[in-house]
């Protein structure tokens, strides 16, 4: 598998990629926050997305998930653009996401939380759940056992009837990634995920990243500011600055990039 | 602290899920009503009493359109009155000028409240918090106006209003008509609060509750929040219209004056009082709306009468201390308050 991997992220931007990333740029008012950004994201990989605060790394993530619309350039998914794709047909197609702040639902408890998560998954409407025809019984039955599973997956057993609203941020954290998974994602976008952990949780976190990837067959984007972390579990690392990509490739190749450095240390001058 | 706000953001999903109608609720519901029916034979119930009752039950109808609307999904309104008036007037035209019996009107009456909330839901999805709430607002100062409407006199008879006749038991059934109508009002509550507890026990409550929670990360999960918001607004309306159409057939009468905006302000209040996202909540707030419309005037005259103030009292004065009284006690509601209360007594016993 991860031989397999490194020969696609080896192989550059190719047909088989899971998510094209052409030449997005993002204005805000004057602001430009992306300016041109490509890359490819290949299937089954683990792809870091860094760059210094303000960079526009959330801002490039909000377009994935529709919640921006770029000003120019194309998002393509498994080959279709997603920029004419409502917003919520989105997680549909296959992208699951998760907050930088975990956007969680405070008033319901975690279990039903990852439950909401199956919700593109499902089509259960207004009629048949208010009157309990057959088909909520069967659907209600594959949305729980599924959300049984991810809170295995992401150990969150002893939490799944507390209310989230009371949770402490890391479990808060947690799940997120369980309530994206859920959908059964193709691509998995994670906003941030080691913000506000301690040093076990993020070792923790590298193993569960990991173990996700393999095990529910997913392809992780993940934008992050831990630098170890990035460094640790990326196939593929992708840098930007300013609105612009200033370097892509295995993590040691981004690490030792002048520009990379130039970006987060200072020119020194 | 942390744990009241915990089990404040624990009431929807508690109620949700622990609100179980199990056989035990099924029995009461037969056995309940047909005790007082025995008491009403016996001469212990009167007639009137079972009118206060059937009242009660109107109002809890509606307090948990509201509910649904502003408990479950976050939106507010301050115009529920509109929908009510709408199903009541509904109701009365289709029985008084059409001969339409009471069964058929009232899913009629439903349906048009439905998409009256529906579309008024529509343009609403542009609207929150504060803005929504002053549309809604105007609804209801709308609606009385709209009709007294001298154009639309032959339909609604303007400030003259309509009588309505309530129907006869059915079968021969030796009952007094407001027996019967409590009866009617009874099955017809117990349903839409089976109603109710499917939508918020399923993939549709959840999404609700998501919407308001975080309505952007709701989007994100595939939760398609336009079309949520403007048809639980028409969800709201039905059951709100539905609960004005009985409150138009019990009372007999229904005028432009019976709907006044104070009206769609006392469904708000029935509805915090109660529990906001709390079905139980809606029971109690629909009891709070009757008791205090119907006693606190009343109770105030006899207490300035009782201890001889000097000064004039005010008939709504009782109304606003309980309402100071209660929230400062209870912020979350009654049933907020009785689950605090009871899980103190617990701890106790525990202790």
């Amino acid at each position: 598998m991860v031989a397999a991997v490194a020969e696609r992220v080896a192989a550059g931007p190719s047909a088989n990629a899971l998510l094209n990333v052409q030449n997005v740029s993002v204005r805000f008012g004057g602001i430009v926050a992306l300016n041109g950004v490509s890359f490819d994201v290949p299937r089954g990989a683990i792809l870091g997305l860094i760059g210094p605060n303000g960079a526009g790394k959330t801002t490039l993530f909000n377009c994935f998930s529709r919640l921006y619309i770029p000003n120019s350039g194309d998002i393509l998914f498994e080959g279709r653009s997603i920029l004419r794709e409502p917003r919520h047909a989105i997680p549909r197609l296959g992208i699951g996401r998760t907050f930088q702040n975990a956007a969680l639902f405070d008033g319901l408890s975690v279990r039903d939380n990852i439950k909401v998560g199956c919700h593109a998954s499902t089509g259960n409407g207004f009629l048949t759940n208010a009157l309990r025809l057959p088909a909520r019984h069967t659907e209600e039955e594959r949305i729980g056992k599924r959300a049984d599973e991810m809170t295995a997956v992401l150990d969150l057993g002893s939490y799944a009837q507390r209310p989230a609203g009371g949770l402490p941020f890391p479990i808060k954290k947690r799940v997120e990634i369980a309530r994206a998974l859920a959908g059964a994602p193709k691509l998995l976008l994670l906003d941030e995920p080691a913000a506000g952990l301690n040093h076990e949780e993020v070792d923790a976190l590298r193993a569960q990243i990991r173990r996700i990837r393999d095990a529910q067959n997913v392809t992780v984007l993940l934008v992050e500011h831990h630098m170890s972390l990035v460094m640790s579990v990326c196939d593929k690392v992708v840098a930007i600055d300013f609105g612009k990509k200033i370097a892509e490739g295995t993590p040691a190749e981004v690490q030792k990039n002048p520009d990379v450095i130039r970006a987060y240390l200072g020119t020194g001058a | 602290m942390a744990d009241t706000v915990a089990s404040r953001n624990g009431t929807p999903a508690a109620s949700a899920a622990g609100f179980v109608w199990g056989y035990r609720y099924g029995l009461l519901l037969v056995v309940l009503p047909l005790l007082l029916i025995a008491g009403g034979k016996a001469g212990f119930v009167s007639n009137f009493q079972f009118l206060q009752l059937s009242l009660m039950i109107v109002y809890a109808i509606a307090v948990l359109g509201l509910n649904l609307l502003t408990g479950f999904n976050g939106q507010i309104s301050l115009g529920h009155g509109a929908f009510f008036a709408a199903g009541a007037y509904t109701a009365a035209i289709l029985i008084d000028q059409h001969n339409w019996p009471l069964w058929a009107t009232l899913p009629m009456a439903a349906l048009v409240c439905f998409f009256a909330g529906y579309l008024f839901g529509l343009p609403a999805l542009r609207l929150e918090g504060h803005y929504l709430a002053l549309a809604t607002f105007a609804l209801a100062v709308a609606v009385p106006q709209i009709l007294k409407y001298r154009h639309l006199e032959p339909i609604t008879k303007g400030v003259m209003g309509i009588n309505v006749f309530k129907s006869d038991p059915p079968f021969g059934l030796p009952l007094s008509t407001d027996q019967w109508m409590f009866l009617v009002v009874l099955a017809v509550a117990a349903f839409m609060f089976w109603i109710a507890r499917n939508l918020l026990d399923s993939r549709t409550g959840r999404a609700l509750i998501a919407i308001r929670d975080h309505s952007m990360a709701a989007s994100t999960m595939g939760i398609n929040v336009a079309h949520y918001k403007a048809v639980v607004f028409g969800i709201s309306a039905l059951y709100t219209g539905l609960a004005g159409a009985l409150h138009g057939v019990i009372f007999e009468f229904v005028s432009p004056d019976s709907f006044r905006f104070e009206l769609s302000i006392a469904i708000l209040v029935g509805a915090v009082v109660g529990g906001i996202a709390s079905l139980p909540g809606a029971v109690i707030g629909g009891v709070f709306v009757q008791v205090i419309e119907k006693y606190a005037d009343a109770l105030t005259k006899q207490i300035s009468a009782a201890v001889q103030l000097p000064l004039e009292l005010d008939p709504w004065l009782i109304y606003g201390i309980v309402l100071i009284a209660l929230m400062y006690a209870m912020p979350t509601g009654i049933v907020g308050g009785m689950a605090v209360l009871w899980r103190r007594l617990k701890a106790m016993r525990g202790l």
